[in-house]
């Protein structure tokens, strides 16, 4: 029978793997939003040759499976030289992947913006990335905020691949202790509210930045 | 060398047999996934609260935990309840179950998406409950859904590598084996990829078709 009497005994482990959960969660979500920027940029605004290789990143990052990318980066990168430790293949390999899906989110608000503020800026003689930077990216900035949300819950619960390249993540302890302890159902049961807890955390930052966001725009706005 | 092309060649049969268990476990996972997403939905919407509430808690739980844990838990917990399964079972009914989560917010739009008067028009015509729902309502909830569908369907395709941690003989799996007995990972891996790739953008091109026949043939305004 499940008996969470003795909870001290596993808490430790599955604390220090927590902490390891959301370093890469942490560093994987700025890996991200940086090349998801980059990318979706790349592909509105570049010229072909850029425009295809941000393409090409985007369509095979989506189109593959996350554990498939990382145990590339893992066990076949080494081939050609390049070693890196597992936390940075997790963290790139992670970090990219929900990149490729924030490009098209990125993407998605830059051309969700109404034309005439393009116009407008044109009128104003703005130069174009003045306009992008200025003008564009700022409102785009706040219709992005909820499926950023989604993603970077999508990237903390993508962490638990991780433990299947030896990083002893949250996932990992739980396995480790598991074959230990057999308290299946004890250890499992606490893995799970504990991504949960991470994951409504997550939640309630983004709907805390919406709503910050949201009234800076109706301020500019004069609203 | 980076690339043996001979080595490619004798792994691929391997792969090609690893493959089928991946669209088995696919198509079985998405069997689950589309029948008791529709069961969560149903109930949701029209449950009586000591469905709704609990099955509300659930969906949201199941959505923000990751899968690979809901597979090592159904696969450690269930022998200890008395019910032992395989690994294949378990991971299938762990896929199905996850995105059963995700199809029963899809199915719930379509749903809302009816408008009333079909409602009303099925009460003027006192048809029983379960004939509104087979004959009237869920007839137009879904074809409009079906997109969505295919792109869970295609997303719990490229989820089904994470079968590999509980030692099912998919095609990730596959590929790790003929790494360690070969010490060669790159070729195994990368086809790996490839296969994913092809089948991926194929789907969306054959979900794309049926967006369209749908509109054509089956969606009347």
């Amino acid at each position: 029978m499940a008996s969470f009497a003795d909870l001290g005994v596993f808490l430790p482990g599955l604390l220090e793997g927590t902490r390891v959960t959301i370093e890469i969660t942490v560093g994987g979500c700025i890996l991200a939003v940086i090349a998801a920027f980059v990318a979706a940029m790349l592909k509105l605004y570049a010229p072909w040759p850029l425009r295809s290789l941000a393409i090409a990143y985007i369509e095979i990052f989506r189109g593959t499976s996350a554990l498939v990318q990382l145990f590339w980066l893992y066990f076949v990168l080494p081939n050609f030289g390049i070693l890196l430790q597992p936390l940075t293949v997790a963290i790139i390999a992670l970090g990219l992947n929900i990149g490729a899906y924030g490009a098209e989110v990125v993407r998605g608000a830059v051309l969700a913006v109404p034309r005439g503020q393009w116009e407008a800026s044109v009128a104003l003689n703005m130069s174009r990335t003045q306009a992008l930077s200025r003008i564009i990216l700022p409102q785009a900035l706040v219709a992005m905020i909820p499926p950023w949300g989604n993603l970077f819950i999508e990237l903390l619960k993508s962490t638990a691949l991780v433990s299947l390249i030896t990083i002893s993540d949250l996932t990992f302890k739980a396995q480790e202790l598991n074959t230990t302890t057999y308290r299946t159902i004890e250890i499992f049961s606490i893995v799970l509210i504990i991504y949960l807890v991470l994951s409504l955390f997550i939640t309630t930052a983004i709907r805390q930045l919406e709503r910050v966001a949201a009234t800076g725009l109706a301020r500019g706005r004069g609203g | 060398m980076f690339w043996n092309w001979q080595f490619v060649g004798q792994i691929i049969p391997l792969l090609a047999k690893a493959s089928v268990v991946t669209i088995v476990a696919t198509l079985l996972g998405f069997l689950i996934a589309a029948f008791l997403g529709l069961a969560f939905a149903l109930g949701r919407l029209f449950g009586p609260k000591w469905i709704a509430v609990p099955l509300i808690g659930l969906i949201e739980g199941i959505r923000s935990t990751p899968l690979l844990i809901q597979i090592f838990f159904i696969y450690f917990v269930l022998p200890e309840a008395g019910i032992s399964i395989g690994a294949m079972t378990a991971g299938v009914l762990a896929l199905g179950l996850h995105y059963a989560t995700y199809c029963s917010e899809v199915y719930r739009a379509g749903l809302a998406n009816v408008p009333r008067g079909q409602w009303e028009a099925s009460l003027a015509l006192n048809l029983p409950t379960w004939r509104t729902f087979r004959d009237v309502i869920i007839p137009q909830a879904i074809p409009p859904v079906v997109p969505a569908l295919g792109n869970y369907l295609v997303s719990l395709f490229k989820d089904t590598p994470l079968l590999s941690a509980i030692g099912v003989l998919e095609l990730l799996q596959t590929a790790k084996i003929i790494g360690s007995e070969n010490f060669r990972y790159t070729e195994p891996i990368t086809l790996v990829g490839l296969i994913f790739l092809v089948l991926s953008l194929l789907s969306a091109v054959i979900i794309g078709f049926i967006e369209r026949w749908l509109k054509r043939n089956v969606m009347r305004s």
